[in-house]
């Protein structure tokens, strides 16, 4: 396996330490960036890397960047920077910026420098500036622009693309619907090239290394390395980062197996799909991979759920997790969400008649698609995927019978 | 659909789900193409509106109250 040429963005990761501006030069030696007129070669090593968003979406970066750069020249440009990832249990985006914040901003500068901006903002979240700053003021004279560092509020959809724009324009961090698309008026109405932390990171290393080097890892529909955190019923959970594409199992066993006999695997965050573990284990890892089967890796996300815990009460508590994160805009997220929390809580709480999951199956499938942001579509997937998962257990809780996870032998289960 | 370009171009019915306060006009003036969800809110048929119900497309469009209806027009094929 590939797996010996990582890590790549965690190179000289510390627990708790922030690589200093000359230990990453020594780990990576410097940015090489394209004189003025040079862009458009770096979009296109950008372009042969393959590289795609990282925050959820998969958008090719190359895209992205040729629509920014091909606003007239009279258009000032911008680069914002995402570090305001909302999953609850994502460490991506903290532990990118408390251990190699240079690799982020060397990805910054090589977006300024690739759509030839004249600003650049990072957003983070509370209590992340502090630290950025410091890196940044370590930097004094090397970047043409100097990010500024701008905290937003914590909050699920905050990070989600037009939520952040309009924060940054209006003050209120909500999705916005029909909007031009930010390449063509982001913030301040300027020509906004939007990339995640762990993406700009992969560019730091792409601008150096190029294309092929990227490559390396990974397979042809998903190249590169992955940052993704494990959480759940592993021995060692954790943010590891894998060659794109790493089959699932491969990934438990990085994270030292697991803690107890497991039932599923939540894969791609709240928004993400259940699956069962065995089928699981053998799912690749990567955006192109997931995608042909239905899934998404989302930010970069993987749950391990013991065959002790019930699937159909973790899943009423996302649910209730993504009602209460709707920004409450949109009527059908507004009212569904709830009502799909509310009715897998009654199947839980065995308040529910048989078949009362029926109603949960049809409220998903109302919801998707009718909000202004894809949260509720999101919410729909994570659930539509419960149903067909943890089928047996809702049976058994709408008829009263103790569902597996009640039944297993706790004792008997761990090894 | 009586606009330059025939029938080269399609027309959709959209709702702008914030501006929507579920009213419930458009499933009045509309119901070929608009339903109503148990909260009120529209369920809108995502197929191009056929120029024969483009008038009740209009009207329903111009009867919402917070103008959160719209009709959509884009170009058939990739031309």
């Amino acid at each position: 396996m590939s797996a010996d040429r990582l890590p790549r963005l965690l190179a000289g990761w510390h627990a708790g330490g922030s690589i200093a501006l000359a230990e990453h030069l020594d780990l990576h030696g410097r940015l090489p960036l394209p004189a003025s007129r040079g862009s458009a070669e770096l979009i296109a090593r950008v372009q042969r890397s393959g590289l795609r968003g990282r925050g959820g979406a998969a958008f090719p970066v190359a895209t992205k960047m040729q629509a920014v750069a091909a606003a007239p020249r009279r258009r000032r440009r911008l680069v914002l920077a995402n570090g305001a990832e909302g999953e609850p249990a994502s460490t991506k985006d903290s532990t990118l910026l408390e251990s190699c914040p240079h690799l982020v901003l060397d990805g910054v500068a090589a977006a300024v420098a690739a759509v030839t901006a004249d600003e650049a903002i990072i957003c983070v979240k509370p209590g992340a500036a502090e630290g950025l700053s410091h890196a940044i003021a370590e930097r004094s004279g090397m970047d043409r622009v100097v990010p500024e560092v701008v905290e937003v509020p914590r909050g699920y959809v905050v990070g989600e693309e037009s939520a952040l724009i309009n924060y940054l324009n209006t003050g209120a961090a909500l999705p916005t619907y029909g909007a031009s698309h930010p390449s063509e008026r982001g913030v301040a109405g300027r020509p906004t090239l939007v990339q995640n932390l762990e993406t700009l990171a992969h560019l730091a290393l792409i601008a150096r290394h190029g294309p092929e080097w990227f490559r390396e890892l990974g397979t042809d529909d998903d190249p590169g390395s992955a940052l993704i955190d494990i959480t759940g019923a592993v021995a060692s959970p954790g943010l590891y980062e894998i060659p794109a594409g790493l089959p699932l199992g491969a990934l438990v066993e990085m994270a030292g197996g697991q803690s107890v006999p497991l039932q599923a695997f939540l894969v791609g965050g709240y928004a993400g799909t259940w699956t069962a573990s065995e089928q699981a284990l053998e799912l690749s890892l990567g955006h192109a991979a997931l995608r042909k089967r239905g899934g998404t890796l989302g930010p970069g996300m993987v749950a391990a759920l013991p065959r002790s815990s019930c699937g159909v009460q973790e899943t009423a508590r996302i649910a209730r997790f993504l009602a209460d994160a709707s920004s409450g805009q949109c009527g059908p997220c507004m009212f569904g969400l709830p009502a799909i929390a509310d009715g897998l809580q009654a199947i839980v709480e065995g308040l529910a008649e048989p078949g009362a999951h029926s109603w949960v199956e049809y409220w998903s499938q109302l919801v998707g698609g009718r909000g202004a942001c894809h949260h509720p579509d999101g919410a729909a997937q994570m659930v539509a995927s419960a149903l067909r998962v943890f089928a047996d257990d809702l049976t058994r809780h709408e008829t009263g019978d103790s569902c597996l996870a009640a039944a297993f032998d706790r004792g008997a289960g761990i090894r | 659909m009586s606009a330059i370009g025939g029938d080269s171009r399609t027309t959709t019915l959209r709702v702008n789900p914030i501006a929507c306060e579920a009213h419930g006009l458009c499933a009045d003036l509309f119901p070929e193409w608009v339903t109503l969800d148990e909260w009120g809110y529209p369920i809108i048929d995502g197929r191009p509106v056929p120029a024969e119900m483009m008038e009740h497309a209009r009207r329903a469009a111009n009867a919402c109250p917070t103008l959160a209806l719209a009709l959509e027009s884009t170009r058939r094929g990739a031309g």
